[in-house]
C-alpha cells in the first residue's frame, strides 16, 4: 500500500489524522510521568481527544478508500501499516517532548492552528469533514485554553521556567511555517489561517512577556512524507504488534 | 468527657453503622491506621499506573490504545480521591508523596511485577483489578466516611476495568496460536501474585482484628482470597484457559474451591523490596517528581505574582 495511489482528497484526510495521532502518541508518554497529578490527568485528556480525532479521520479516510478501490482498509490498517514515508503529519507533532515547557508550547502552537483550521472546516462542503470539525473544535478550544494558561504561567513564573519556555519557543517556532504553506495534502488554503493564529499567539506571548520570533528559517516536509529522524522510532514502537503478528485481531 | 467515655461512644457509633467524619473524635490508632491504609491505597493507584502505562505506546489498535490510556488516567483520578480522603485525617499530600518517594510508605506489591506482553494488559485488568475490587467493594462500607465515599466512585470504574481486562483476554483466547499462548502465559504469571494481593494468612496478619472491630475492614484476608478464587475459577472456563495450580479443585463439602499453597517466601521477598521491579517503580516515581519540581515551583511563583497584582489593584 502506498499513499501515491491515494487521491488528493484521501491524503487530505490522512494528513489531519496523522497529525492528531502522532501528537497523541508523543503526549501519551506523559501518562503516569507528569509533573503534578492533576496535570498528568489534563495532558492525558488531550491525548484521548487527539486519538478520538485521529480515529474519526482515519475511519472516514478508510470509507473513502474502500468505496473507490474495493479495499478493506480500517482505522488500524491506516495507522499501523503505513510507513515513515507515507505518514503526512506535521513535523512539530513528532518532535520529542523534551520537558514540560516544550510540551505545552508545542500544544499551544499546534492547537491554536487546529482551532483556526477546524473553524474553517466547519464550513467545508464535505459533510463528514464538517461534522468532525464541529465535534473536534469544542475539544480544541479547551486544548488552546489549557496550553495558553501554561505558557503564561511558565513564561511569567520563575527564572528557570522562563528560560525553559524561551528555549522551547526557539526550538519549536521553526516548525510552525509548515502550518501555512499550501501542499496538495491541504484541504483548504491554509495560508488564510495565519493571521488569526498569529494574533492569538501574540496576545498570549504578550501576557507572558515573551516575544514572537521573527524572520526565522522554517522547516517543512511533513505534509510530503519527508520527516525528521524521530518518526521512524515512533512508528516502530507504535506499530510493532501489528507488524509482528500480521492479520491478528486485538 | 473522659478518654474512656470518648472511646466508648466512638465504638457505639461504629457498632450502629454511623460513619466517622473528619471532625469527629477518634482514637489515635484509628486515625493512624486509616492514614496508613488510605495513603497506601493511593500510592498503589499511582504506582499501578506504571506497569500499564508501559504498554500505551505499543497498544495494538487505536481502540485498545484509547481504552488503556483512559484506564491509566482513571487510576490517577483514584489516587487523587484517595489522597484527598487521607488529607482529611491531617496529613498533607506532599508528606505522602515524600513517604512514597523515599521508600518509607508501602504500596501494593503486585505492581512490582513486570508487564511483559500485551496479554498482561488483559491479565492485570482481569486478575489484579478483580482482586482489588473484592477488597474495594468491602471498603465502600468502611467506617471512615471520606474513605467509604471515595471507594463508591472508584468501584464503579474498577469493575469496568475488570470487564475490559477480561474482554482483552477473550479476544486473545479466540485468536491465533501465538495469541492464545500469550494469553495463557500472562495468566500463569499473574495468578499467584494476584492471590498474594489479599495479604498474609489471617493467622499471620497483624492488623486484622482491630481493623475488623473498627469496621475499617469487614472481611478477613483469607475470606476475600477464597471469594476471589471461587470467582476466577469459574470465569476462566469462558476463556478456555487454565489456572496454574494443580491443587485447584471444587470441594463439594466446603462448597468452595480448594487451592494450593501460596509461595510466601516470594511474597515477603517482594514486600521487602526484592521483586523484579521494586527499584524501577520507585525510580520512575522519583524521576517524575524531581523533573516536575521546576514546574510546580513555577506554578506557585505565578500564582503568588497574580495574587500580589490583585492585592495591589484592590489597594
Amino acid at each position: 500500500m502506498s499513499t501515491m495511489h491515494f487521491s488528493k482528497n484521501i491524503n487530505n484526510v490522512l494528513h489531519l489524522a496523522d497529525s492528531a495521532l502522532i501528537l497523541a502518541q508523543r503526549n501519551s508518554e506523559w501518562c503516569a510521568h507528569g509533573p503534578i497529578l492533576e496535570q498528568d490527568i489534563a495532558i492525558t485528556n488531550i491525548t484521548l481527544d487527539l486519538i478520538g480525532q485521529a480515529r474519526n479521520f482515519y475511519q472516514y479516510a478508510a470509507s473513502l478508500i474502500n468505496s473507490t478501490n474495493q479495499k478493506n482498509e480500517t482505522e488500524d490498517t491506516l495507522a499501523y501499516l503505513r510507513t515513515e514515508r507515507e505518514f503526512l503529519n506535521l513535523l512539530i507533532c513528532e518532535l520529542p517532548n523534551v520537558d514540560w515547557a516544550h510540551t505545552v508550547v508545542r500544544q499551544f502552537l499546534f492547537s491554536s492552528f487546529q482551532q483556526q483550521l477546524f473553524l474553517a472546516l466547519q464550513e467545508n462542503t464535505d459533510d463528514a469533514i464538517q461534522a468532525i470539525a464541529t465535534k473536534s473544535i469544542k475539544e480544541t478550544n479547551y486544548h488552546v485554553k489549557w496550553s495558553a494558561e501554561w505558557v503564561i504561567r511558565l513564561g511569567d513564573g520563575t527564572l528557570e521556567s522562563r528560560e525553559r519556555t524561551l528555549n522551547a519557543i526557539e526550538a519549536l517556532w521553526p516548525y510552525t511555517g509548515e502550518f501555512f504553506t499550501n501542499e496538495p495534502t491541504d484541504m483548504m488554503d491554509v495560508s488564510l489561517l495565519k493571521k488569526a493564529w498569529l494574533d492569538k499567539i501574540t496576545n498570549v506571548f504578550l501576557e507572558a512577556s515573551l516575544s514572537v520570533p521573527e524572520n526565522i528559517f522554517m522547516h517543512s516536509g511533513g505534509k510530503k512524507g519527508v520527516h525528521t529522524e524521530h518518526l521512524g522510532f515512533i512508528l516502530s514502537e507504535m506499530q510493532y504488534l501489528q507488524r509482528m503478528y500480521p492479520g491478528a485481531q486485538w | 468527657m473522659s478518654l474512656i467515655d470518648l472511646e466508648k461512644s466512638f465504638q457505639e457509633k461504629i457498632d450502629k453503622e454511623i460513619k466517622i467524619e473528619p471532625k469527629d473524635w477518634m482514637p489515635d490508632a484509628y486515625r493512624k491506621t486509616n492514614i496508613r491504609q488510605i495513603s497506601q491505597h493511593a500510592h498503589s493507584e499511582i504506582v499501578g499506573m506504571l506497569p500499564e502505562g508501559n504498554w500505551i505506546s505499543r497498544a495494538p489498535s487505536l481502540k485498545r490504545k484509547a481504552i488503556l490510556i483512559a484506564k491509566v488516567q482513571d487510576e490517577a483520578g483514584h489516587g487523587l480521591y484517595l489522597y484527598s480522603a487521607a488529607e482529611t485525617l491531617g496529613i498533607s499530600r506532599d508528606q505522602m508523596m515524600n513517604d512514597l518517594n523515599s521508600g518509607k510508605a508501602k504500596y501494593s506489591s503486585i505492581f512490582n511485577y513486570p508487564t511483559l506482553t500485551w496479554a498482561d494488559m488483559g491479565a492485570v485488568g482481569w486478575l489484579v483489578d478483580g482482586a482489588a475490587i473484592l477488597n474495594q467493594v468491602m471498603l465502600c462500607r468502611t467506617s471512615y466516611g471520606p474513605y467509604a465515599r471515595a471507594m463508591v466512585r472508584i468501584c464503579k470504574e474498577e469493575s469496568f476495568h475488570q470487564r475490559q481486562g477480561f474482554e482483552t483476554l477473550l479476544v486473545l483466547s479466540k485468536g491465533t496460536k501465538e495469541q492464545r499462548e500469550m494469553c495463557q502465559d500472562a495468566i500463569n504469571r499473574w495468578w499467584w501474585p494476584s492471590l498474594m494481593m489479599f495479604g498474609p494468612k489471617d493467622s499471620e496478619s497483624t492488623n486484622s482484628d482491630q481493623s475488623i472491630k473498627w469496621k475499617i475492614k469487614r472481611k478477613t484476608n483469607d475470606e476475600l482470597r477464597q471469594q476471589f478464587v471461587n470467582m476466577i475459577a469459574e470465569q476462566i472456563k469462558l476463556l478456555g484457559m487454565t489456572l496454574p495450580d494443580p491443587d485447584l479443585k471444587w470441594n463439594e463439602k466446603r462448597n468452595q474451591y480448594d487451592f494450593g499453597e501460596i509461595n510466601w517466601e516470594e511474597f515477603w521477598n517482594v514486600v521487602k523490596g526484592n521483586g523484579p521491579c521494586n527499584k524501577q517503580r520507585l525510580a520512575a516515581r522519583n524521576k517524575a517528581h524531581d523533573e516536575g519540581a521546576w514546574v510546580r515551583a513555577a506554578a506557585i511563583a505565578y500564582a503568588d505574582k497574580k495574587k500580589n497584582k490583585t492585592t495591589h489593584k484592590a489597594a
